[in-house]
């Protein structure tokens, strides 16, 4: 089976058709969400702070919902309008923009706490036209100066995406560096041929003592230290949600309601950790 | 929906196209409301992002003039309540957003501006 990038422009593959298949599918929804939910973690943002982010490449939602459920407020861009059109169905809360990412931002500097990126950078590997700012290394340019500055200093861009080569991590690690990102690639899963996972870490802002995160081993040890803490941190959640409720009970009500109408992916997902019977760590 | 918070933080990006490209002037807009989360330390966060003259001159056009020109030195309750609403919780579903410079025309259709650019307009 061919990569999607290489058979067709995104905004043609992602079609109503295609659109909806994509997002109908739960082994996709659980493991864009399973990505997101790391995204997340790599993006580091204080514990219980509600951060503006920045969505890049959207679609129909998947990854945005999650930054909802963990009480962020975004924006989110891409570049296929059948994809928007579901992510509006889906009554995500970020605000949402057609856009294509290879002709850059224009967000004034400083405007996002960070940005997460999932399933999407492999998309501007490939030349769509001759014209000379349709080449990859123009549009990656274009790409990562204007969302360096768009970013606030100090924080961090997570971009996960589908290398097929050493050679595009090297482009696209050195087109970021040189839009003044530092930061580095994490790979998750290394050894795993299904497992694996890349994701591109960049910092905003030097000197902070950033370092590139670990990438996760392939043994279940550390898979279970990922879970350990998603878990510490959803019951933290749990509990501030739980002081919001006096505050503001009303909105929340509402807002069960709401997830409960939409039938939220989020709830199964939820359970799934929360209840896990777990082995000892040692 | 594009919320002013939003909003306030776009610039026109066309090619060549780097000054007086804020804010973006909203044209034949449909507005809609809707209930967000107030979260005051966000907001208190996300104060010094803010282009304040733009947020208020925004708001006016669109009919709400909750805010004082001048950014208050302190943001109480009642500022910060109706800060909360001009942010978050009116968006434009409608209308258009045009550049003060370049006069690029950005439409913006089922809440969703089309911010793409003509080959000869990127940068
Ligand atoms: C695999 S989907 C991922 C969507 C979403 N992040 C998720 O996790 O479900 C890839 C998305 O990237 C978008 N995309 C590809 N190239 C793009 C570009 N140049 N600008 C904006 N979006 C783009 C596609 O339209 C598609 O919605
Ligand atoms: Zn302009």
């Amino acid at each position: 089976m061919s990569r999607p990038e290489l058979v067709a422009p995104p905004e043609i593959y992602y079609g109503d058709t295609e659109a909806s298949k994509y997002t109908q599918n739960t082994r996709i929804q659980q493991i864009q969400a399973e990505m997101t939910y790391r995204a997340m973690e790599l993006l580091n943002i204080p514990e219980g702070e509600t951060a503006f982010l920045l969505d890049i490449g959207c679609g129909s939602g998947l990854s945005g919902e999650i930054l909802d459920e963990e009480g962020h407020i975004w924006a989110g861009v891409d570049v296929s309008p059948s994809m928007l059109e579901i992510a509006l169905e889906r009554e995500v809360e970020g605000d949402l923009f057609l856009q294509d990412i290879g002709q850059g931002f224009g967000f004034r500097p400083g405007s996002f706490d960070g940005a997460i990126s999932i399933s999407v950078l492999q998309w501007l590997l490939n030349a769509e036209t001759s014209h000379p700012t349709s080449s990859p290394p123009h549009r990656l340019t274009r790409f990562f100066t204007t969302l360096h500055s768009a970013l606030k200093n100090p924080s961090r861009a997570i971009l996960q995406f589908y290398p097929t080569s050493d050679d595009q991590i090297q482009l696209i690690t050195s087109i970021a560096q040189k839009a003044g990102f530092g930061g580095g690639i994490v790979v998750d899963y290394p050894n795993s041929k299904k497992a694996r996972k890349v994701f591109l870490c960049l910092f905003v802002g030097g000197g902070g003592g950033q370092q590139v995160p670990q990438g996760l081993a392939d043994e279940g040890g550390d898979e279970r230290v990922q879970f350990e803490r998603r878990r510490d941190r959803e019951t933290k959640r749990k509990k501030s949600a739980k002081s919001k409720h006096t505050q503001d009970k009303d909105w929340v009500l509402k807002k069960k309601d709401l997830y409960r109408k939409r039938g939220k992916e989020g709830v199964p997902r939820d359970s799934k950790y929360t209840a896990r019977t777990r082995k000892p760590v040692f | 929906m594009v919320r002013l918070i939003t909003h306030n933080l776009l610039a026109c990006h066309a090619k060549g196209c780097t000054s007086n490209n804020f804010p973006l002037q909203l044209k034949d807009v449909q507005l809609e409301q809707r209930e967000a989360e107030f979260n005051p330390d966000f907001l208190r966060r996300f104060m010094p992002k803010l282009d304040w003259g733009a947020l208020v001159d925004t708001a006016r056009q669109l009919g709400d003039d909750s805010l004082p020109l001048e950014q208050p030195e302190m943001f109480d309750d009642d500022f910060l309540r109706k800060l909360h609403h001009v942010l978050l919780e009116v968006s434009v579903e409608e209308g258009a957003m045009v550049c003060p410079n370049c006069s690029h025309i950005y439409p913006i259709s089922n809440g969703i501006p089309n911010m793409l650019l003509a080959e000869n307009e990127i940068g």
